[in-house]
């Protein structure tokens, strides 16, 4: 490994990025946008609105780094600069990290605006800082980012790629307990959701925006949460391959 | 598939690798850079396994389609990789002027021609000082002068003790070549110099020189 590759490759994934403005207005405005709509479509249940709101707003980069990661590592694969990079010097770390740097750069950006949207616009409420919650979706980018690397390599085409989305994300978020509390699924999609690394990201960021602190379980959470994207980031380094038939 | 590939690359030399579309160069050249999957055999450059670490930073690889970032500047792209390969910033300048693309340096790859995109490719893999670069079609579709002016880029590489292995369909492209594998059908027809197979084969033309050996391989066979 190293830091000066590593570093290269975040700049280079921010420079891609700086290119596409219409990419970084969606990244940035989508978000608050959902959020306005959920106020409007709750308002005759605000107590409903705060439940959902003050977690989505740490869950939303889960799923965008799900989807920015996996289109783009299928672009590295699909025009040759993957097969490049792995017959360069460059350590599958350094490309790994680098692409999380970056990530995790936009994953602040994200974050914070949408929380300041949502906790000084919308009026939602929060028990604990922001700056908790804005460290949380740091972690879910993060997750996202591992979990999309992870998925492209099945991918063949963008296609595919973007069915990835309601195939890994949907289940995940509909389980996790945003829309319905976990005990009253039934009871094996309480025991699938347990299996679920979004359902702990959930959990921590509920607990972050009701109580104040992550609670009795917010080891266990956070272990998941870092736990789960190393894992994924290993198996996503597996499929970095530098020999392909 | 590859049958029974044996050949020696002298130092500092410019060896061409032709054969018609579809005889195997391309596998044969990943296989020498290492990103090839090998089903049976062995291949050694440098004395070392094919793309062994030691090896990546020796070796320059550049693919038949252009792979660099589209999104990115003919600059940026070169600046990540002279990063990568740990190459000063002073490369890069230079070897934006040796595929002659001084005009369209900053400007975003994806608006440039399929000709200047594979310019900027064959640029990356100049950044580096690698001992062996091995280059697939680094001239195909290119006007003239260009290629005549890349061929003098390729020559003076090889005089700075670089070693090319640079593979055409193009047979008049040989003429520029110390030395020449021809293949066909995944093997090896003849390794020698075009001086060698022009007196070998008492043919002038060396597309008609090449023609010549695949009928003596198909009379032998």
């Amino acid at each position: 490994m190293s830091v000066r590759v590593t570093w290269a490759t975040a700049l280079r994934v921010l420079t891609q990025l700086r290119r596409d403005p219409r990419t970084i207005v969606l990244l940035l405005g989508v978000p608050p946008f959902l959020l306005a709509l959920l106020k409007g479509a709750y308002h005759q249940q605000p107590e409903t609105f705060q439940h959902i709101g003050g977690p989505l707003v740490g869950l939303f980069p889960f799923s965008t780094m799900f989807v920015v990661t996996s289109i783009t590592m299928l672009r590295e694969r699909t025009t040759g600069t993957l097969e490049r990079l792995m017959s360069l010097p460059l350590a599958k770390l350094d490309l790994l990290f680098g692409y999380g740097i970056a990530f995790a750069v936009v994953a602040v950006v994200q974050a914070g605006l949408t929380s300041a949207f949502a906790f000084g616009v919308l009026g939602l409420d929060t028990a604990g800082s922001t700056a908790a919650v804005v460290a949380l979706a740091v972690g879910n980018a993060l997750l996202g980012m591992s979990l999309g690397l992870f998925v492209s390599a099945f991918a063949r085409t963008e296609f595919q790629a973007v069915q990835f989305m309601p195939a890994f994300v949907f289940p995940q978020l509909l389980l996790c307990g945003l829309f319905v509390a976990r005990d009253q699924m039934i009871g094996v999609l309480q025991i699938v959701s347990d299996t679920m690394p979004l359902t702990y990201a959930f959990e921590a960021l509920q607990s972050v925006t009701t109580e104040g602190s992550l609670g009795s379980r917010g080891a266990l959470d956070v272990s998941v949460i870092v736990g789960a994207t190393l894992l994924l980031l290993a198996l996503g380094a597996l499929t970095l391959r530098r020999r392909t038939p | 598939m590859l049958h029974g590939l044996s050949f020696d690359v002298a130092a500092g030399s410019v060896t061409g690798l032709l054969g018609p579309s579809g005889c195997g160069k391309t596998t044969l050249m990943r296989a020498i850079v290492g990103v090839q999957v090998i089903e049976a055999g062995r291949v050694e450059v440098l004395g070392a396994a094919a793309g062994s670490p030691p090896l990546r930073a020796r070796v320059g690889y550049v693919t038949q389609a252009p792979s660099v970032y589209s999104d990115l500047s003919v600059r940026e792209n070169l600046r990540y990789f002279a990063r990568v390969l740990g190459a000063p910033e002073e490369r890069i300048g230079a070897a934006i002027e040796t595929v002659a693309l001084e005009g369209q340096a900053d400007q975003v790859v994806s608006s440039l021609s399929g000709g200047q995109s594979a310019r900027v490719s064959l640029a990356t893999a100049l950044l580096g000082e690698p001992d062996l670069l091995v280059l697939d079609e680094p001239t195909v579709g290119l006007d003239p002068v260009l290629r005549r002016d890349l061929w003098g880029a390729f020559r003076d590489l090889a005089s700075a003790g670089t070693t090319l292995l640079i593979s055409s369909h193009v047979m008049e492209e040989a003429e520029h070549c110390d030395e020449l594998l021809l293949m066909r059908d995944g093997e090896l027809l003849a390794t020698e110099s075009p001086a060698a197979l022009r007196a070998r084969t008492g043919r002038e033309q060396l597309d008609q020189a090449f023609l010549v050996l695949i009928e003596q391989s198909e009379a032998a066979a």
